[in-house]
């Protein structure tokens, strides 16, 4: 059991009449990848908003390792400072640097030193590829390299987990690329990760689990060979043949809808 | 020293400029320049409160605020100054009329401050707040450090135009017997009839300021200006 970072247990959320989440229960254990995938308004982008309470669960609980980020008194912005967040349309602030980017955690939240705070984000601005644009602001980068600044930012605060939301569906395909390989470096490094992605190839090739999920619930769940190969789910069947289709024929997902 | 009395007045067709007004004008411009920078920084302070206040405020917070804004910017200026000048008295508030004129010209441009300060705050994309949130950042902390320093380069246009407003409103303190430009130019004026020389004089004055200013806080902006916020850099965001 210790080696569980993330235990996600009978999570529900409602707007208003709409049950946008039904009851979501996943375990991840360290070093695992586990990807997330679903029609669209499935609730995925709000089931990983709830895990670090970005959005608040009507019900349910969520453990980062021994803590209960649902339980009273928690310190929450202590756990999300241990939760890596990457967004699909990266949300770098737009006022600083890359590189003041990255920094900006490390200095005003976790309150290190200057010196030492540049010299991990430059580390981890090399490890994304970037260290050569760290006095570029995110207007002057391009979506792919965004979205890699905004992976730095989340490394460089150490997290236990990361999570990662649709984080090439707004990327034109020449850049996914670039991003599926920081990822998938990422996955080989052992870094513990949800991923909510159509990126059938990253799911192939670094997924532990893939995760179906619809309406609210997850459908099914196994090893990315087994769901492609013999989905038990008739539904699962149908969205996997689906984008694999597109993946396939070379059309980036966004184009699905 | 410049001996202004001995000097000879400038002749313009009919016109006749005497030397002798400009130390009087100097010290009536001084009060006019102390009262808009002070009124201005009381603004700047009390509207950029009220302002996050309005945006992230709940309860009694966002509506004080609010009927503050409903009020200073529902009612006139002069009767604001009055209210102050000539009503706190009756209340054991007694303030000269350098301080009336500073608090009533101060509390006004606070609530529009504070809607020009609350429009660039919600300006900035929703994902910003939600990012800072995601790094482990306070609500507060994500106001201070990555909300305001992107509202207030957006702010800068409109707050100028503010700047300049207050230059220019600045005058009606003459009402409360205070000798700002406005007021010097009147007692002037008044002792020697020159009415068109005098207040043309004191318009070049104005003018001479507005421009000036609007010179300064155009380098400002362009000083602070990052690419991809507000304007005109959408244009560089793409190259
Ligand atoms: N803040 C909100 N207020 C009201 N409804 C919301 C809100 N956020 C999400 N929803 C609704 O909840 C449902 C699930 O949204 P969510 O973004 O979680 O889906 P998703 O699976 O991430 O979809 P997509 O693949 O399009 O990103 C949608 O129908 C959406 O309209
Ligand atoms: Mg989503």
């Amino acid at each position: 059991m210790s080696d569980v970072v993330l235990r996600v247990e009978d999570l529900h959320k409602r707007y208003g009449r709409e049950e946008v989440l039904r009851g979501v229960s996943f375990t991840v254990r360290r070093g695992e990848v586990k990807v997330i995938l679903g029609p669209s308004g499935t609730g995925k982008s709000t089931l990983l908003r709830c895990i670090t309470r970005l959005t608040e669960p009507d019900r349910g609980r969520v453990w980062l390792e021994d803590v209960e980020v649902t339980g009273r008194g928690v310190d929450l912005n202590r756990v999300r400072a241990s939760i890596g967040f990457v967004f699909q349309d990266f949300n770098l602030f737009t006022h600083l640097t890359a590189l003041d980017n990255v920094r900006i955690g490390l200095l005003k939240v976790k309150k290190l030193p200057k010196d030492r705070a540049t010299r991990i984000a430059m580390e981890q601005l090399e490890r994304v590829g970037l260290a050569h644009k760290a006095a570029a602001y995110p207007a002057e980068l391009s979506g792919g390299q965004q979205q890699r600044v905004a992976i730095a930012r989340a490394l460089a605060m150490q997290p236990k987990l990361m999570l990662f939301d649709e984080p090439t569906s707004a990327l034109d395909p020449e850049l996914t690329g670039e991003v599926l390989d920081v990822m998938t470096q990422l996955a080989r490094d052992g870094m513990t990760m949800v991923v909510v992605s159509h990126e059938v190839g990253f799911a192939r090739a670094a997924a532990d689990e893939l995760i179906f999920m619809e309406g609210g619930r997850i459908v099914e769940q196994g090893p990315p060979e087994a769901l492609f190969t013999r989905p038990q789910h008739p539904r699962t069947a149908q969205f996997l043949k689906k984008i694999t289709a597109l993946y396939e024929g070379g059309g980036a997902l966004k184009d699905e809808r | 020293m410049i001996p202004w009395e001995e000097l000879e007045p400038l002749r313009l067709g009919s016109l006749k400029f005497d030397p002798a007004w400009l130390p009087q004008l100097g010290r009536g411009l001084l009060t006019t320049l102390e009262i808009t920078a002070l009124c201005i920084a009381l603004g700047a302070v009390l509207g950029l409160t009220l302002a996050v206040l309005r945006v992230y405020g709940r309860g009694p917070l966002y509506w004080l605020s609010s009927l503050y804004v409903q009020f200073f910017r529902g009612t006139p200026l002069l009767v604001q100054l009055f209210m102050v000048y000539y009503g706190l008295p009756s209340w054991g508030i007694v303030l000269s009329p350098f301080a009336s004129s500073v608090l009533a010209l101060g509390l006004n441009t606070a609530a529009y401050q504070a809607e020009y300060f609350r429009g660039a705050i919600q300006a900035i994309p929703q994902g910003q707040m939600l990012a800072a949130r995601a790094l482990g950042m306070s609500r507060w902390l994500a106001v201070r450090s990555i909300i305001l320093p992107q509202a207030l380069r957006l702010v800068i246009p409109p707050w100028s135009n503010e700047l300049i407003l207050m230059l220019k409103y600045s005058s009606i303190v003459y009402f409360v017997t205070l000798m700002d430009l406005m007021g010097t130019a009147k007692r002037i004026a008044a002792s020697n009839f020159r009415n068109v020389e005098v207040f043309l004089l004191v318009a070049l004055i104005y003018l001479g300021l507005v421009v000036a200013i609007s010179a300064l806080l155009r380098r400002l902006e362009r000083r602070v200006r990052v690419p991809g916020l507000g304007g005109g850099a959408e244009a560089e965001a793409h190259h």
